[in-house]
């Protein structure tokens, strides 16, 4: 009876249409989806979407507040993207957020009374290079055991958390602070400069835009990221080639590592401004969401960590408006995932259904 | 019976009718529809239209099981049998029974039909030809009424090409059925009593091929006059490009076979190939000359390239001094499935001036790609096709295209016909030859003995990883190649 199936037929192309619609489509079936759950939970679906999907962007504080969301996560997703179009999955975002974030605050721990312009700056290098030195232990044990990056990252994640709650706990802990698991507030001087007066929204966005531009000219233009492509998809014909076969998982993990340290510092020197358990509400994992819904394309992602910020904060006000569990939150962003992962079989292959014959026995 | 992939019918209605006590030839290029019939007839794939008749019964065949149920064996091209079990352990996956029984089976079925094999024996230790006999063997305990052997000898040298057709004869006597797929005249000749022949999904002659000659039987099977074989005049020869002297290498894998004291000199407008079965040692014979394995700076001079010592030199840096390689595997090692053949040519076309202050230049890339497509007859929808969207013949053109471009000094390629139809393999056969002719050094590994004497001056035979001593290609008879394929050279009897 498999002739009565439909199946899939490999496509000649990738299919340009497809993977621009995939991401739309993917979005239109988990709001289908998540209206019956809405409906289900005896809320009121247009109110929760009015709260989720349109507040956000209505009225300028709520929408800075989505461009601030969209910083880490744009940045991360750009540096994990480069990774996954070289298949290499770096899924420890998180903890190596949380290295960079800690890292940096070394610098106003340990100096709180230090002055000057080079402070805030020297916290965003530190903490790049917090994550990067946090992503070296898969890629090594990935280059010279060839032990499982998505297991090494996921646990090396789990690890990053108890080493902020012991610093937070023991050593780093605010003498003044009541006993709270927090560090001392930082100075002025190791806060990032705001970029729009009257908003939280700092300089560090305009690092994440930049991104955009290397990740661009770097995966879509040069050859040094063609050569590390092609070590990502085949490794063979990297080595027929000429090309180093391991460059690939080094420099795919240690730039994701780079890229979320960063985001990790900018956000410590920026709207937290102090080291505390609560420094990322998911953003490792989240980019990954918006790495795969921006097609793994530089500007694709552009759009999606939007689209992923703005979920932050609509979720936040459905919370309150629509009195909306937090889970239904992230459902909703894990039924976005899931759809578009289904939607982008389409890009490279597509439906064919079977021919009805007459008379067929 | 019809069936179709897509917009390709791969075959399409087509009458087969396979008599008791015959050996029935299905005769075809690639891509004929000879392996989906089969496909079809093993239960592995289900027709979109038609029906089997089993002993004048319409059956449906949904699974190999059912098949085999039926009494259909199928011994394939490639073998699937687990190379750490012993042939015993093997059989008894498949058939019930104890061990000593089983082995009891095997020893007298092998004495039965000439498949002599040991049952305790491991099967990584046996020879291609000795675990084709277990594959048979496997298929005869379940007691088939029609065996299906697909290019049976493809694997084999020529002196087990003789035992294996004496096998299959006393198997018909016995009233087996047997459907053999291949695409070699002579084979068909001596052993089959019909012949259906496939072109392009469709029967295109059904006849008894001991009447017609060669020449009738290609020509029902390509549609045209056979090209002529082009047997390339003996040139005086250059300078010695490529030699490998002594080369002993083990590689990593316990289970790879190592090479030891390999000698070759391949000279300026020649062509050379290495003969052998695969398995033998061709691997890594391939990655040691194209630089994939590497050897210390110290054994530098085991390979030299150009006169230089490059053994311990990358892929890229050997190809700086006028090196390309056609790899055996195209997916993955000679081309990167997922991307577009546009990318693909920078590969190792990149020199061309693809590259702008390392950047790519994509008008230069498409440039390129487009000139490789037209030259090399690539059918394709152009440049932005993914490579693993098209064809094994015509990704092999891509590729071949691609380094013969790089107007390479030496050009090395492997199985450079492997899947490719007859049009075109005698088209890239020319353009090597051509190659040779305006004096660059070609060096050949095969495992079609047929194409090696059609293209090459000298032939080197590879056995166990050593090499043979060079023989002319023009005065060397094939049982001679054959001899040392099996190992049966060069030793005193």
């Amino acid at each position: 009876m498999s002739r009565m199936i439909p199946h899939l037929v490999r496509r000649d192309r990738a299919s340009l249409r497809m993977a621009v619609l995939a991401p739309l489509l993917a979005l239109a079936a988990a709001i289908f989806v998540n209206l019956l759950v809405f409906l289900a939970m005896g809320k009121n679906p247009a109110a929760v979407f009015y709260a989720l999907l349109l507040e956000p962007f209505l009225g300028w504080s709520s929408f800075s507040e989505v461009l601030l969301k969209t910083g880490p996560l744009l940045l991360i997703a750009q540096g994990l993207a480069i990774g996954f179009r070289a298949k290499v999955f770096n899924i420890g975002a998180e903890g190596q957020f949380i290295l960079g974030a800690i890292f940096a605050s070394a610098i106003p721990v340990y100096f709180p009374q230090a002055t000057g312009q080079w402070i805030w700056p020297a916290m965003l290098l530190m903490g790049a290079l917090g994550g990067a030195l946090w992503a070296v232990v898969p890629a090594f044990w990935r280059v010279k055991l060839n032990a499982n990056e998505i297991l090494v990252t996921l646990m090396m994640s789990l690890i990053a958390a108890q080493v902020l709650n012991y610093l937070l706990l023991g050593p780093w802990k605010d003498p003044m602070g009541f006993n709270f698991p927090q560090s001392v507030m930082f100075q002025y001087d190791a806060m990032i400069p705001i970029l729009l007066a009257g908003t939280r929204v700092n300089v560090s966005l305009l690092l994440a835009l930049f991104s955009v531009l290397v990740a661009w000219v770097y995966m879509q233009r040069s050859f040094g990221g063609y050569q590390f492509l092609v070590g990502g998809l085949a490794p063979k014909a990297a080595a027929y080639a000429g090309f180093s076969e391991s460059r690939a998982i080094w420099l795919s993990l240690l730039i994701g590592g780079f890229a979320a340290g960063l985001a990790g510092a900018a956000e410590v020197a920026g709207p937290i401004g102090q080291l505390q358990r609560g420094i990322s509400t998911g953003y490792g994992y989240a980019a990954i969401i918006v790495a795969y819904l921006g097609g793994l394309h530089p500007l694709g992602i552009l759009a999606s960590s939007l689209l992923m910020a703005a979920l932050y904060i609509g979720g936040d006000n459905a919370m309150v408006s629509a009195d909306l569990p937090i889970a239904a939150v992230r459902v909703f962003q894990g039924s976005l995932l899931v759809f578009y992962l289904a939607a982008i079989t389409f890009v490279r292959f597509r439906l064919v259904w079977p021919q009805h014959k007459a008379g067929a026995a | 019976m019809t069936k179709a992939y897509g917009q390709v019918v791969a075959n399409d209605a087509i009458d087969l009718t396979v008599g008791r006590n015959s050996i029935h030839a299905i005769l075809g290029e690639n891509g004929a529809g000879k392996s989906t019939l089969m496909k079809l007839i093993y239960g592995v794939e289900s027709p979109d239209a038609g029906e089997v008749l089993w002993d004048g019964q319409p059956v449906t065949l949904s699974s190999p099981a059912e098949a085999r149920r039926l009494g259909i064996g199928m011994v394939f091209q490639h073998f699937s049998l687990f190379e750490t079990l012993s042939v015993v352990e093997n059989i008894s996956l498949i058939v019930p029974g104890k061990k000593a029984d089983l082995a009891a089976r095997i020893r007298a079925l092998g004495q039965d039909f000439g498949l002599d094999v040991d049952p305790f024996a491991d099967v990584h230790s046996l020879s291609v030809g000795e675990r084709q006999r277990v594959e048979i063997i496997r298929c005869l305990m379940t007691e088939p009424k029609l065996l299906i052997l697909d290019e049976p000898t493809s694997v084999l040298p020529p002196q087990a090409v003789g035992l294996l057709f004496d096998t299959l004869r006393r198997l018909r006597d016995r009233g087996v059925s047997i459907l053999f797929i291949s695409h070699k005249l002579d084979e068909i000749q001596s052993l089959c009593d019909h012949a259906t022949i496939l072109r392009g999904g469709r029967v295109t002659g059904n006849v008894d091929p001991r009447q017609h000659d060669a020449h009738d039987l290609a020509r029902m099977m390509i549609g045209r006059d056979m090209p002529p074989p082009l047997h390339a005049d003996p040139l005086p020869v250059g300078d010695i490009r490529l030699e490998l002297s002594a080369l002993d290498h083990q590689p990593d894998d316990p289970f790879a076979l190592g090479l030891s004291g390999v000698n070759l000199r391949l000279h300026a407008g020649e062509i050379l190939g290495i003969a052998g079965i695969s398995g033998n040692g061709q691997g890594e014979l391939a990655r040691l000359i194209s630089g994939e394995t590497r050897l210390s700076p110290a054994r530098r001079d085991d390979i030299r390239l150009m006169g230089r010592g490059v053994a311990h030199l990358d892929p890229a840096a050997r190809r700086a001094l006028g090196f390309a390689f056609v790899p055996e595997e195209r997916l993955g090692r000679g081309a990167v499935p997922e991307m577009s053949l546009a990318d693909n040519s920078l590969l190792t076309a990149h020199p061309l001036g693809l590259l702008k202050r390392g950047l790519i230049d994509r008008r230069a890339e498409a440039t390129f790609t487009a000139a490789c497509i037209r030259d090399f007859d690539v059918r394709t929808s152009g440049p932005e096709a993914e490579a693993g969207a098209l064809s094994g013949g015509n990704l092999q053109k891509f590729i071949m295209g691609r380094e013969i471009l790089l107007k390479p000094q030496v050009l090395f390629v492997a199985q450079p016909t492997w899947g490719v139809d007859i049009g075109a393999a005698t088209a890239i056969r020319q353009r090597l030859v051509q190659m040779r002719n305006e004096g660059v050094a070609v060096l050949v590994i095969s495992e079609e003995l047929e194409e090696l004497f059609e293209i090459c001056d000298r032939i080197q035979v590879l056995h166990k990883g050593h090499l043979s001593p060079s023989l002319d290609a023009r005065t060397t008879k094939a049982e001679e190649i054959g001899r040392w394929m099996i190992g049966a050279a060069g030793v005193p009897a």
